[in-house]
């Protein structure tokens, strides 16, 4: 192939991913874009998801929720607040930070914190719904 | 010349007062890492953040605007200044509060993160309009209440812009106070280092397709990036806080440690001078009986 794709992905927290791959699946709000070399430019918001890296015979799954990417010709530059990869998702961890987040959703909040907490508790159930899907 | 009772007791006090400052030195290092680590990783999220807000902004069609986005000419603005909540951290809030002194006091509005920097808008009579804390680690939530309100003030059109000043964390030893724009949020990217990027990297902007639609986009975005912004800043505020207090603490201490070696030194003379006497008398008299 020409040209590569460098995928970065940056929460607050620093750069969690950035590697060449080949193509990149993104869980855009609407629905899964896939992404090669030479895409025009591109703005999307993201949904809840994995973002799916391929090089080689290789893929690298990252879940992410809410968050916004920009396509250029040879780059995707992922901007998320919640980012796991999906080899450092620990069940357990997940499974408390669920708890944890139905627990706040119980006591009042204001409105911000509702909805921080809301994408937090998506977020931890997108790991443990990815990580109890049957593999093939 | 003082007693060596009097000298003694003062060694004693010095000894206290740097242990004390150790400890707070040793306190205030270990928190540095971790809020200089923190302030060190949030600046890719924040760069990226203004690079692809700078981008979507440059292709967007004419007649898009955005409230956050629009420019006013009025000479009213609010400045929110982030300050400590502790003293005893060297000349950092004081050298902040030097360039927030120098702003016109009749046009400017206060919002104050800290409290030593609500004593100060307050002390010197400006106009506080709201102060908020935040604490060793600054959450997304602090940050957020801070963008509401400032938010807030520019909607209802009470203020035409909004500063932030805080002191920049450059490195352990250097903090610097700065002055940041935050809205109109085209300001932002105006006089940012992404701008450089965005436009020296190919030239035109290329014409973005949006995914739902630029309006969806550029809302999420703005909102998202004031807050993210602010948050960055707290965090750049509390390495550089940590770090000025370590840096204090140290000094105070090397200090404490002198004052105790020169002290030691003049009780020894004392002490040596009482005892030579004391022999001469002694040896005086056996040679008068004798």
């Amino acid at each position: 192939m020409a040209a590569n794709l460098k995928l970065e992905i940056v929460t607050p927290e620093g750069q969690v991913y950035s590697r060449d791959v080949d193509m990149v699946l993104l869980p855009a709000r609407d629905g899964e874009l896939g992404i090669f070399p030479q895409h025009a430019p591109l703005m999307t918001l993201l949904g809840t998801g994995e973002i799916i890296a391929r090089s080689g015979g290789q893929e690298d799954r990252i879940i992410v929720t809410s968050g916004c990417a920009e396509v250029t010709g040879n780059q995707v530059s992922v901007l998320t607040v919640f980012a796991t990869e999906e080899g450092a998702v620990d069940v357990e961890k997940a499974e408390e930070a669920r708890r944890k987040a139905e627990e706040r959703l119980k006591q009042k909040l204001s409105p911000e914190e509702t909805s921080l907490v809301q994408a937090s508790l998506a977020h931890s159930l997108a790991q443990l719904k990815i990580k109890r899907r049957p593999r093939p | 010349m003082p007693s060596t009772r009097n000298i003694r007791r003062r060694i004693r006090s010095v000894k206290n007062t740097s242990q004390i400052t150790k400890a707070m030195q040793t306190v205030a290092a270990s928190k540095m890492r971790k809020a200089q680590t923190a302030a060190i990783n949030g600046r890719p999220f924040a760069d990226l953040a203004a690079r692809i807000l700078a981008h979507a902004a440059q292709s967007l069609e004419d007649d898009y605007s955005h409230p956050l986005l629009e420019k006013r000419s009025g000479p009213k603005r609010a400045v929110i200044v982030i300050g400590t909540d502790k003293g005893l951290c060297g000349a950092l809030n004081a050298n902040l509060f030097r360039e927030v002194s120098r702003l016109d006091k009749d046009h400017t509005l206060f919002l104050t993160a800290g409290r030593k920097a609500s004593q100060f808008v307050a002390r010197t009579r400006r106009q506080l309009v709201a102060e908020f804390s935040y604490g060793d680690a600054p959450t997304f939530t602090d940050a957020q209440a801070i963008a509401r309100a400032a938010q807030d003030l520019f909607l209802k059109g009470e203020v035409d812009a909004v500063d932030v000043m805080f002191p920049r964390f450059v490195n352990t030893l250097t903090q610097t106070p700065t002055t940041r724009p935050l809205l109109p949020m085209e300001r932002l990217w105006e006089n940012g280092d992404a701008v450089v990027e965005a436009k020296g990297g190919n030239g035109a902007a290329p014409d973005y397709l949006f995914e739902p639609n630029a309006a969806e986009v550029m809302g999420a975005l703005l909102r998202y990036f004031l807050d993210f912004q602010i948050l960055q800043l707290l965090q750049e505020t509390k390495a550089s806080e940590q770090s000025a207090r370590m840096v204090a603490m140290k000094n105070a201490t090397e200090n404490a440690n002198q004052l105790i070696k020169d002290l030691t030194l003049a009780y020894n003379k004392i002490r040596q001078a009482g005892i030579t006497t004391e022999l001469l008398d002694i040896s005086t008299a056996q040679l008068a009986i004798s």
